[in-house]
């Protein structure tokens, strides 16, 4: 949702140049409490209102995913995991996935489109859809396996964090649905603390490693997760427990880019200056007349030369 | 083929027409490739008609390129087989470099620079053409993982960017070695050309052999 003033955008795929950086603004997030979601999908059907999306119907795979997957009209998704401690009980672990709003976001480094992935000001990580060239660039940089690019229209899609709710003041949709307030709203700072106070209320609880989930090896992001095992973040669907834009991401679009193009405007110089120095190498009015006369006479002994 | 004095055949027309479609591709290849891997170079998608364009009908340019190139592979392989004289050529590259060719051992139909860059072509696209394929999303996004993607998309730049400056050697040695390039455009060389660069293809020519 291109809905944000271009004022506010401090980086824009593919694109050189600084951005505008005369405004200045509170950073945002959405902080998801594991501990206190019931699993409704609330935030799940509110998403699909807000944003007019309507996902194919799928197929019961045997799990309360549903759908199956993130898919390009399913911007976040209730992921369930059964969990049985060495205690014997079992956990239900749900975890409302989408977008991170990466402070670092891999999709923005690896997409080659300009414009077609924008960072805002208040940290939102945004797909604009109409310079989307469809390539999957994006799927490759995520840490997260986030976008879902469509058979259809051949665009990536992902959670937006409502940038278009949030620059009207509003919190995001899935956060007005939320029943039990696991899913909030605000400036980092105060998302950060009142995470703080929820750690510690669980802790109080038993939960002694209950933490934050806000990965810094992709710069923190922008949702971030209360977790009753902070320490393991892959039993909640395979949460990646240390993100970061994997190496082969950040050599293609980092280190090789550049140096792969100074490599070949080289070569091409060298070819230059090699004529310039050597010159071109022709054919003499002797090569010619020693020519035919190979092909008038026959070919004679090979001479002997190194 | 029908021999001018002093001309010395080389290319029949259906070669030239297979090497230039190849060469027409490859280049088509290398700009919407190049659209998508340098945002200094996206401009160059408009030559297709855009981004969308670009990223739709570059594998397309591969499929026909790889059969393009099939064809002239085997129209020349059999030319390009490495031998004892081209290490010996290699030897002597710093004589070739300064034009001094009368150092340098005689040469069949192809030398060994001409034989690195058909080697060269032929492995790189065999490269991009199967890495491609992983990062063909339109068709192929849930055969493979997100992990083998990457891999196939650092491969594909890399070959890519390879077999760019294999061209770029490739069209100034035909520039640099003048005479060279009217044997692909009208497919015949000068039997001067043949003696200085290609002694053993010209004598075996005279022999009747060729």
């Amino acid at each position: 949702m291109a809905n944000e003033q271009s004022l506010d955008i401090v980086r824009r795929s593919a694109s050189t140049g600084d951005p505008p950086d005369i405004r200045k603004e509170q950073q945002v997030a959405k902080l998801i409490d594991v501990s206190r979601c019931i699993g409704c999908k609330a935030c799940q059907a509110a998403c699909m209102e807000w944003n007019n999306l309507r996902p194919e119907m799928e197929h019961f795979e045997g799990s309360y995913d549903n759908p199956a997957d993130l898919n390009p009209a399913t911007w976040t998704l209730m992921r369930f995991t059964e969990y049985e401690p060495e205690d014997g009980h079992l956990e239900w672990l749900i975890r409302k996935d989408g977008c991170m709003h990466c402070a670092d976001p891999g999709c923005l480094k690896a997409c080659p489109a300009p414009g077609a992935i924008v960072q805002y000001r208040n940290g939102i990580v945004d797909f604009i859809s109409e310079a989307c060239i469809g390539c999957g660039y994006c799927v490759k940089g995520c840490p997260f396996n986030i976008p879902r690019v469509s058979k259809v229209d051949h665009k990536s899609y992902k959670c937006s964090l409502c940038s278009d709710r949030v620059s009207a003041g509003l919190e995001p949709a899935c956060v007005k649905a939320c029943p039990t307030g696991a899913i909030l709203f605000g400036t980092k700072e105060d998302m950060t603390q009142w995470a703080g106070e929820r750690v510690e209320d669980l802790k109080s609880r038993g939960y002694a490693h209950a933490g934050l989930y806000d990965p810094q090896g992709v710069g923190g992001t922008h949702v971030m997760y209360v977790l009753h095992h902070a320490d393991r973040p892959s039993l909640y669907a395979g949460l990646p427990d240390k993100p970061k834009i994997d190496p082969l991401v950040q050599a293609w679009k980092g280190v090789f880019k550049p140096v792969a193009l100074a490599a070949l405007a080289a070569t091409a110089v060298a070819g230059f200056v090699h004529w310039v120095v050597r010159g071109p190498n022709e054919v003499q009015p002797e090569d010619e007349a020693a020519g035919r006369k190979m092909l008038d006479d026959g070919p004679g002994k090979p001479e002997a030369k190194q | 083929m029908r021999r001018e004095r002093g001309a010395v055949p080389r290319y029949t027309p259906l070669a030239r027409a297979n090497h230039w479609l190849t060469a027409a591709l490859l280049i088509l290849l290398a700009l919407s490739g190049l659209s998508m891997f340098h945002p200094g170079l996206f401009f160059l998608s408009h030559l297709f008609g855009g981004g969308e364009a670009a990223r739709a009908i570059h594998p397309w340019f591969g499929v026909v390129l790889l059969a393009s190139f099939a064809l002239l592979f085997f129209r020349f392989v059999g030319d390009n087989l490495w031998s004892r004289d081209d290490t010996r050529w290699m030897g002597a590259i710093r004589s070739v470099m300064a034009n001094e060719e009368e150092k340098v051992p005689e040469v069949d139909r192809y030398n060994a620079g001409q034989k690195l860059v058909f080697w060269g072509m032929t492995w790189l696209i065999l490269i991009l053409f199967f890495s491609g394929l992983v990062i063909w999303d339109a068709y192929f996004a849930t055969y493979t993982a997100i992990e083998t993607k990457r891999i196939a998309v650092l491969v594909h730049s890399v070959a890519a960017a390879a077999i760019i400056w294999v061209w770029i050697v490739h069209v100034y040695a035909s520039l640099w070695v003048r005479g060279t390039v009217r044997g692909m455009m009208r497919g015949s060389v000068t039997a001067g050309w043949a003696w200085r660069h290609h002694r053993k293809w010209l004598r075996a020519m005279a022999r009747g052999e060729r």
